[in-house]
């Protein structure tokens, strides 16, 4: 029958297309890094600038609802910075802690509350209603966070950290100020705004 | 591997092989597709998930921001523009007192319709200004003031218009003369 000879014609060998297909697969899912949901969602502005992002050597200040929450990039980085955050304030943080710290997204506690964050499931601690890191001008904890997550990544990496600042667009102008001022009486005077892209045609 | 015989199916071959060179064939179209797809959205995401972000320098905090009151600075350079509630922009050019020709506060909408025409044109201006005078070199001058009531998104709009226009000289300035707050509020 001619049905049987133009069926041989359609069947192609895709044992070769497959594997191709599967290596470029195993490539991409494991160069894709997993994306930790963030501690205190905001919606940021957009703009048409179209710098990215450093991958490491970052910290991000996340700015909603009057509250900041702290995250730093690189796990390193992170456990020295904890390190140097308990021996400022006097908390001792076993290893386990501080390896569970390392892989979580930011943090929005005082630094006596952040034992109780680490224990909580990832689930939980989105939950929890974090009340921010504390600004206060008796109580600076922020400053103390820029300020050692910088000594951190300068003895780890050798490269100054860079500062991002990611707020919400609703956000009042003075608590994005008050970052700001924070950052400056560091000498920080340059850092990034984390933005959306906006079309061409604004 | 199977495969490669299966062109000659012509052969004396018996019944018995054949039925088991059959089996070992399988459709691998829908496997391919989905490697295909998941291939895609696996490139997409990791390539888009970047975020974009704009840099920004401020001044040094400890010497006190003085260019608006700084003799040495041209004051047929300034524009000064004042964010407000509600998403208000209103700016003036040179000083308040005796602004510029047609330099008088006003109100303007964000975008392009409305302040980045009027940062363009002033900018033309200046231009004119500085290159009639000898130092072409010597751009316009934006200083934006926000508001306590301002938000975010007023500041990091009104960032991406002196980006967009490329305004060479920008500053932040926090404070706020008397005049400059009730004209703010006045409308």
């Amino acid at each position: 029958m001619a049905g049987k000879s133009s069926k041989k014609a359609a069947s192609i060998d895709m044992t070769a297309m497959c594997d191709v297909a599967f290596l470029l697969l195993t490539f991409f899912i494991l160069t894709a890094t997993a994306k930790i949901p963030e501690a205190l969602p905001v919606d940021t502005p957009q703009s048409t600038v179209q710098t990215k992002l450093p991958e490491s050597d970052l910290a991000t200040l996340t700015i909603g609802k009057g509250k900041v929450f702290f995250d730093l990039k690189g796990r390193e980085v992170r456990v020295k910075t904890l390190e140097l955050m308990g021996q400022k304030y006097g908390v001792e943080f076993t290893d386990d802690e501080k390896s569970k710290f390392a892989l979580m997204e930011g943090i929005g506690v005082p630094i006596l509350n952040l034992k109780q964050l680490i224990e909580m499931k990832t689930a939980e601690r989105s939950k929890a209603g974090q009340p921010g890191v504390p600004t206060d001008s008796l109580d600076n904890q922020l400053k103390e966070w820029v300020y050692n997550a910088r000594i951190a990544n300068i003895e780890l990496n050798d490269k100054e950290l860079q500062i991002a600042i990611k707020g919400d667009a609703k956000e009042e102008y003075p608590s994005i100020r008050k970052v700001m001022d924070i950052l400056q009486d560091q000498g920080i005077n340059s850092f990034s705004l984390v933005t959306g892209l906006r079309g061409k045609n604004f | 591997m199977a495969e490669l015989n299966t062109g000659d199916s012509g052969g004396g071959k018996d019944k018995k092989v054949r039925s088991k060179k059959q089996n070992s064939k399988v459709d691998l179209t829908a496997m391919v597709d989905l490697a295909f797809l998941l291939i895609t959205f696996f490139m997409l995401t990791t390539t888009l998930s970047k975020p974009q972000s704009m840099n920004l320098g401020l001044p040094d905090k400890d010497e006190p921001n003085k260019q608006n009151v700084d003799i040495k600075v041209d004051e047929n350079r300034t524009m000064t523009i004042l964010l407000g509630a509600n998403n208000k922009l209103l700016r003036y050019n040179g000083l308040l007192a005796t602004p510029v020709a047609g330099g008088a506060p006003k109100d303007f909408i964000y975008g392009k319709e409305g302040i980045r025409k009027e940062l363009l044109k002033v900018k033309k201006d200046v231009l004119a200004y500085s290159t009639a005078k000898g130092k072409p070199k010597n751009g316009m001058i934006v200083i934006i003031k926000p508001s306590k009531k301002s938000t975010y998104r007023n500041l990091v709009d009104i960032l991406d218009e002196m980006a967009i226009v490329d305004v060479p000289t920008y500053a932040i300035v926090n404070e706020f003369t008397p005049e400059e707050a009730k004209l703010l509020e006045g409308k």
